[in-house]
């Protein structure tokens, strides 16, 4: 089956390519990137001017809750959720019930993935048996299994020593380690940033430096071990610096940031709204503006959603009770669209790569080009769709959002995996 | 004039005129009070719960008190778990007892923004009783009935809050209070009691009891928990004692005739001495007496429906 893509802005940062192409799939792979395709019999053609087609979308940190928490979210419906968002394909983080920290359970998502999901999905397997910092999972194993980074996110590796030996062991299966940063005994209970608000709020503070302290460490230990080290969602200015000095230094990491750190502030949680309740918190206006020049100087490699849905029934509670967590995946490309693509403050081909090429290269997976040969996967945006954010509409189990009834530019047009659409103007259609 | 919301949840939310018309009300409630008769019929027909997921004596048994002196029916649910877990969950206590026609409901808990919740869940006036770290307006309230009556007003005054800032409601519902009404707060206890960027509430920071008490008006003693000390927050109650306790000799560094308030129960010879607890300055006995006016007044504001003129 072939399909045409008609009138789109390519951006493809692999190939440094941006301007008006059209794209002729084949058989699912890209056949031809030239401009003015003419449509042959039998060609399936989709018009899409003034849209935004890039290589597809890949979020490398998602909680799809399976196994074991269903009732928050299934590789059903979170695939689903990511079609509907523009993502193709999903890194999968392994604080399931049981924890992916073995072979099983790795086979188990990807079997699961690969019968009822609706994209790619790719397990990320536990540092730690258990994710519970003390001995290191039989990663050899998890590398066979397929998993394509490891990480215990959720919870930091408190212990130092094993964090160094992780990185090192990793590294001869040249798997990323992702690094939850957080500092358990200076986070101690709290519930959001520590500042004025919770001051005000009366709720326990987690401050900046929580989080920078185990930067900071993990960075050493990254220098230490020439491990591949990778920041998972980076929430403070003080990181930023952190990162940059390292980097300065020649460290090999990488880092993301979340939609939500880069674009909202603690003064969401004002009300007591706990869909605002996640981990690292939403920081200061400061914060977020430092997390997008990082991210627009390309300091920062990845925008990755942190998709983690919860039941309804979970988060109706007091805020010290509320679970951590918002879901990202179908509000992700508006948001960032929204916040700094339109501002000006990123470009489309900072976002492309950062959604894309850049999590492609980190995981080891395919992807991040429509160059013609490759995978046909592949994201389309309009840039000038305007819509209010109606969690009612998600595909994702979780409605945890803190957006409802926010009107955002540039959502997903069009999601194609492997040739396929599999999702049009917001339709899931798989 | 009356209050704009149906609920109570912190002084943050309420007008300088609200606050003095809640003063004021109290007034006349003082007065019904000390009557031989201490029941005006003003509440009669209406039903006020208490519902503490924390344990408290003093507080509870002031707003049942207040509610029998104005005709109220009360009832107390006291909930000894504040654990999700297990039990209902607060919004639907919240949905039951609505269902079962109550007009207000007192709440104590230990999370921050639960009295929100409940406010936002159910028709009836939800008064705090005091939220985790948060406020405890009712309290603060009555700490502001108490200076009013013995010093006539706010403006220019000098207010010092002593000890556990971090941790107290009590603490941030007088802020509030009281720098909307024109006083000068200092707060004062060791940097790690102190809530971040609490300066941008508009008070003065110290961590020298001596240096904060001069020439004050008013001091208000915190409760100082054990187990802050446990938590690595100080030393030991020991060192906390001898830099914060309030002693004669700290009092004498405030103004002559300066009130020394605490919002009670006390840790005699830790917080304060028991010669400044049983002292001519002390007010704590006073503030008891007013905790009750006090809450009258509210309930009578928020659930009375009239003006005050109906007391009589």
């Amino acid at each position: 089956m072939k399909l045409l893509i008609k009138g789109g802005r390519i951006v493809d940062p692999l190939q440094n390519l941006e301007g008006e192409y059209d794209v002729l799939v084949d058989d699912g792979k890209v056949a031809a990137l030239e401009r003015n395709i003419k449509p042959g019999a039998g060609v399936e053609v989709i018009d899409v001017p003034g849209c935004i087609v890039a290589p597809g979308f890949i979020d490398m940190h998602v909680h799809l809750r399976e196994p074991g928490l269903e009732h928050k979210e299934t590789i059903a419906t979170g695939t689903r959720a990511a079609a509907a968002g523009g993502f193709v394909a999903v890194a999968a983080m392994p604080n399931t019930e049981p924890v992916a920290d073995n072979a099983s359970v790795i086979t188990y998502i990807k079997e699961k993935a690969a019968r009822e999901g609706a994209v790619r999905v790719y397990p990320i397997g536990a540092i730690t048996k258990g994710s519970k910092g003390e001995e290191l999972s039989e990663i050899a194993d998890l590398a066979e299994a397929g998993a394509v980074a490891l990480s215990d996110d959720g919870r930091p590796v408190m212990n130092a020593e094993i964090m160094r030996r992780a990185l090192e062991y990793a590294g001869m299966f040249n798997l990323p380690v992702i690094a939850h940063c957080e500092d358990l005994n200076l986070s101690a209970g709290g519930v959001m940033n520590e500042g004025f608000i919770s001051t005000i709020l009366g709720l326990r503070g987690i401050p900046a430096g929580a989080e920078e302290v185990m930067v900071a460490r993990d960075l050493i230990l990254a220098a230490m071990t020439k491990g591949k080290l990778h920041l998972a969602h980076i929430s403070t200015a003080g990181s930023v610096q952190l990162l940059q000095q390292a980097k300065e230094r020649g460290i090999k990491v990488t880092a993301e940031v979340t939609p939500h750190h880069l674009c909202l502030t603690e003064e969401e949680v004002v009300g007591y709204n706990t869909n605002a309740k996640v981990n690292p918190p939403l920081r200061t206006r400061r914060d977020c503006d430092a997390l997008g020049s990082a991210l627009a100087g390309e300091l920062i490699e990845v925008i990755a959603s942190d998709h983690a849905p919860h039941a309804a029934e979970e988060k109706d509670v007091e805020f010290d009770f509320a679970p951590f967590g918002m879901v990202g995946l179908e509000t992700a490309v508006p948001l960032v669209v929204t916040f700094l693509i339109r501002p000006g403050l990123l470009t489309w081909k900072q976002a492309v790569a950062a959604w894309s090429s850049n999590p492609a290269r980190i995981l080891n997976v395919p992807g991040g080009s429509l160059a013609p040969g490759s995978t046909a996967d592949i994201t389309i945006i309009n840039p000038a769709e305007e819509r209010e954010v109606d969690v009612r509409r998600f595909y994702s189990l979780g409605k945890n959002s803190p957006l409802q009834g926010r009107k955002l530019y540039g959502w997903p047009a069009a999601t194609i995996v492997g040739g396929r659409i599999i999702m049009r103007e917001g339709e899931v259609l798989v | 004039m009356s209050l704009r919301s149906k609920d109570l949840l912190g002084l943050q939310d309420l007008t300088a005129e609200e606050i003095g018309l809640i003063l004021d009300t109290a007034a006349s409630m003082k007065e019904v009070l000390q009557r031989e008769i201490k029941k005006v019929p003003a509440l009669r027909g209406k039903l006020v719960v208490t519902l503490f997921y924390e344990p408290s004596t003093r507080t509870r048994t002031s707003f049942e008190l207040a509610a029998k002196c104005l005709g109220a029916d009360t009832v107390s649910i006291a909930t000894a778990t504040s654990s999700v877990a297990k039990g209902e969950s607060l919004k639907d206590t919240a949905r039951t007892l609505a269902a079962m026609g109550v007009d207000a409901v007192v709440i104590r808990h230990s999370a921050a923004g639960a009295p929100a919740i409940l406010a936002r869940t159910i028709k009836a006036s939800v008064l705090n009783g005091g939220d985790g770290m948060h406020e405890h307006p009712t309290q603060a309230l009555l700490d502001m009935f108490t200076i009013k009556e013995k010093l006539g007003g706010f403006r220019g005054l000098k207010v010092a809050i002593l000890g556990d800032i971090l941790h107290s409601r009590v603490a941030r519902s007088n802020i509030w209070g009281l720098t909307k009404l024109g006083a000068e707060v200092r707060v004062v206890g060791p940097a790690t009691l102190m809530p971040p960027e609490i300066e941008r509430l508009g008070v003065k920071v110290y961590h020298r009891a001596e240096e904060a008490l001069e020439d004050v008006d008013v001091i208000n003693v915190l409760r100082i928990q054990r187990e802050r000390q446990k938590m690595g927050l100080f030393p030991s109650l020991r060192e906390y004692t001898r830099l914060y306790q309030l002693t004669p000799a700290r009092l004498k560094l405030a103004k002559p005739e300066a009130l020394v308030l605490h919002p009670g129960p006390m840790n005699r010879g830790i917080e304060i001495s028991s010669e400044v607890a049983d002292g001519l300055q002390s007010c704590v006995n006073e503030q008891v007496t007013n905790g009750v006016a006090v809450r009258m007044a509210l309930l009578y504001l928020l659930i009375g429906g009239g003006s005050r003129e109906a007391l009589d």
